[in-house]
């Protein structure tokens, strides 16, 4: 479904990201661990199309397409998603108005028809029941004024209404507390299938005690240095990030 | 200052051709204030980044007596609602009885010299001109140096004016260049209540001019309701002052909605007279092209305890130009004020530019004040995250400007005004 190959990228020319390489297959869940200024967000920001970056190698397959040629809102249309790790306030427009215009412009993008009043109804109200929230936080301004769990609850009931191939989780449990992230990850849970994938974005194993991952990838100075199972993730934790920047050092003067 | 003596001329024509008596004097008077100060320039600290001057340039018509407008010209220009509202028409800035409907009781219409004659003598005399010493320029004495068919709109105490009240300010320039200049008087009585809507339309390729002045009066616990919407077209400008005095408890919300115009200049006054008296003022200014939009507010605390809430937003594109100067008196006496100013302005393209200016004079030591302004453009994290959502950059740009604008029409509280006026916005929208 991802292939990246060789992926290098940068902002303001200081290059962050120095050669990534990933495959990610439908069904499976990945999460991607690193100390700070690793280039976790860098890299969920690059494949989600933030204009700010500068690619300058390698190559970005999402199914089939070359998805770095393609503006955020087409790889959105692809089924791409992104979690923002800051969700954005924006004032006078509320959840409802913007989530509808969302779903049905990614249908439009598919070649389906608008949805109409009543099916957009059910469907909100079906989302909204995954990620217990209750209908006047949508009546609101857009995460204007919502806490940190608010927001990160809103970002997942977007993914639901979306419903996206693949969905990019940028550090979705940071700031939150424990319920939070509960619900956060159980909502993803249940909108996991076989045909669909997620990357999880993480600083720290909590999330991932909810949301078990197929893969752990560790993300160091702009390349995946380490990846293996959810032992992995475990370790980490357990050992901080130190163990694997003393093991990368002796495999330098060994080699 | 300029066609010193077309002016001349039709000035005299005018005294003579209509000597009603309680005018003339003022008209005089009026006229010689013009010839002292002129046609503002820029070297007038009011009117720096707004140029009229080369407006004066040409000959305008002044007071078309004989239009060929028919009721279906009109027509055109009616806000929805208009088949129960009562609606004032002017044309060339002459109130034309023939056009205008008054349905609601409570609400009277009458010529202005009429006024000054009969049983509201006092008021006229007390309030009409009020605005002259909130200007000091020479248009508005300009205005009152023709002052001709103008009106005296009186609402009677204890009356909740069921229907709101329309006014169309019509220029029939379809022929020759006019200089419009409508002049109203609006008197509340006490516990009284209405909404006015107002709106300027030019028909025709000439440019024009309009030079508005109203004034309102607002007395104890009586409500007022003021919309302006301003969306004449590309060759009309405008000078418009609307001067607000209230000498009761009493509540006052202004919402001025600019959308188009060459150049566009609002006066705003709300003179706060009566203790615990209050008054919003709210704008939203969408210009493009090449239009320019000037908004000078002067919110005047003369006693203690009033409010007085300020916000207005601008959009602007193109090789638009924007002003704002929000005024804020308060007086000696006018302790416990509370005064609150706000003016934000978004630039969606490197030409286009806003010149923004609180000014606030305070000479009362125990009261709450606030301003603020904010120049920017569009927030492109916003936009990223609406377009990582799917939605187009267009669609997303006007979903941003329209949140941007949400709190001013949220202002409106005529149902079919804020409608329309959303339509407008939205429309406008597309064009971004």
């Amino acid at each position: 479904m991802l292939r990246i190959e060789n992926l290098q990228a940068g902002i303001e020319g200081k290059v962050i990201l120095k050669g990534i390489n990933l495959e990610i297959k439908p069904g499976e869940v990945h999460a991607i661990m690193g100390p700070n200024g690793a280039g976790k967000s860098t890299l969920a920001s690059v494949l989600a199309g933030r204009p700010d970056y500068t690619i300058t190698a390698g190559t970005v397959e999402f199914d089939g397409k070359d998805l770095l040629d393609l503006s955020p809102e087409a790889r959105a249309g692809e089924g791409l998603f992104l979690s923002f790790q800051y969700p954005v306030e924006i004032p006078g427009l509320t959840t409802t108005n913007f989530i509808k215009t969302a779903v049905n412009e990614v249908r439009k993008y598919r070649g389906q028809e608008a949805l109409d009043a009543v099916s957009f109804l059910k469907m909100m109200k079906e989302k909204m029941a995954l990620m217990e929230m209750e209908q006047p936080m949508l009546s609101r301004s857009l995460n204007e004024g919502f806490s940190g769990g608010e927001k990160k609850r809103n970002e997942i009931f977007q993914m639901a209404m979306l419903q996206p191939k693949l969905a990019i989780l940028d550090e979705t449990d940071s700031g939150l507390d424990i319920d939070a992230i509960r619900i956060v990850a159980n909502g993803v849970n249940k909108l996991r299938s076989k045909d669909n994938a997620v990357l999880a974005i993480t600083h720290y194993q909590r999330l991932l005690d909810y949301l078990v991952p197929d893969f752990v990838h560790v993300l160091y100075n702009g390349r995946i240095v380490k990846s293996g199972t959810k032992e992995l993730a475990l370790e980490l934790e357990e050992r901080g990030y130190d163990f694997i920047k003393s093991e990368l050092q002796q495999e330098e003067a060994v080699s | 200052m300029n066609n010193t003596t077309y002016f001349q001329e039709q000035f005299d024509k005018l005294q003579q051709a209509d000597n009603s008596k309680g005018l003339t004097a003022v008209r005089k008077e009026a006229f010689r204030d013009f010839n002292r100060m002129g046609i503002p320039t820029t070297r007038n600290e009011e009117w720096k980044y707004t140029r009229i001057s080369s407006l004066f340039n040409k000959e305008y018509q002044l007071a078309a007596v004989n239009t060929a407008l028919t009721a279906a010209d009109i027509n055109a220009f009616r806000l929805p609602g208009y088949e129960t509202a009562n609606e004032l028409v002017f044309i060339n800035g002459i109130y034309s009885p023939a056009f205008s409907v008054v349905r609601s009781k409570g609400i009277t219409v009458q010529p202005l010299e009429e006024a000054a004659e009969n049983e509201y003598k006092a008021i006229v005399a007390e309030h009409f001109n009020h605005s002259k010493d909130y200007v000091e320029d020479g248009i508005n004495a300009l205005n009152t140096s023709f002052i001709h068919g103008g009106i005296f709109v009186h609402v009677q105490q204890k009356q909740v004016v069921e229907h709101p009240v329309y006014i169309y300010n019509i220029t029939d320039a379809r022929t020759t260049p006019v200089l419009s200049q409508p002049r109203s008087l609006v008197h509340m009585g006490v516990q009284s209540q209405v909404q006015i809507t107002e709106t300027y339309a030019t028909i025709g390729n000439t440019e024009s001019i309009t030079n508005q002045v109203m004034e309102i009066m607002v007395e104890q616990d009586a409500i007022l309701s003021y919309y302006k919407i301003q969306n004449d077209a590309s060759h009309a400008s405008q000078v418009s002052t609307t001067h607000i005095r209230q000498t009761g408890k009493s509540v006052v919300n202004t919402v001025t909605i600019s959308l188009n115009g060459s150049i566009v200049r609002n006066n705003l006054h709300a003179v706060l007279e009566a203790p615990y008296a209050e008054a919003h003022l709210y704008g939203l200014y969408f210009q493009q092209g090449n239009s320019h939009i000037d908004n000078h507010t002067v919110v005047d605390n003369a006693v203690p305890n009033c409010l007085s809430n300020e916000l207005y937003k601008g959009i602007l594109d193109d090789n638009a130009t924007g002003v704002f100067n929000g005024k804020v008196f308060v007086r000696k006496d006018a302790q416990k004020t509370n005064a609150f100013q706000s003016n934000k302005n978004i630039l969606l393209s490197d030409a286009a530019s806003v010149n923004t200016k609180p000014q606030l004079e305070i000479f009362a030591d125990d009261v709450k004040c606030s301003h603020g302004c904010t120049v920017g453009s569009l927030d492109e994290e916003a936009l990223f995250y609406l377009r990582s959502r799917g939605i187009p950059y267009k669609a997303a740009m006007a979903l941003l400007l329209q949140g941007f604008a949400m709190d001013i029409l949220e202002k409106i509280q005529a149902p079919a005004i804020r409608a329309h006026v959303e339509e407008l916005i939205i429309q406008r929208l597309t064009t971004v």
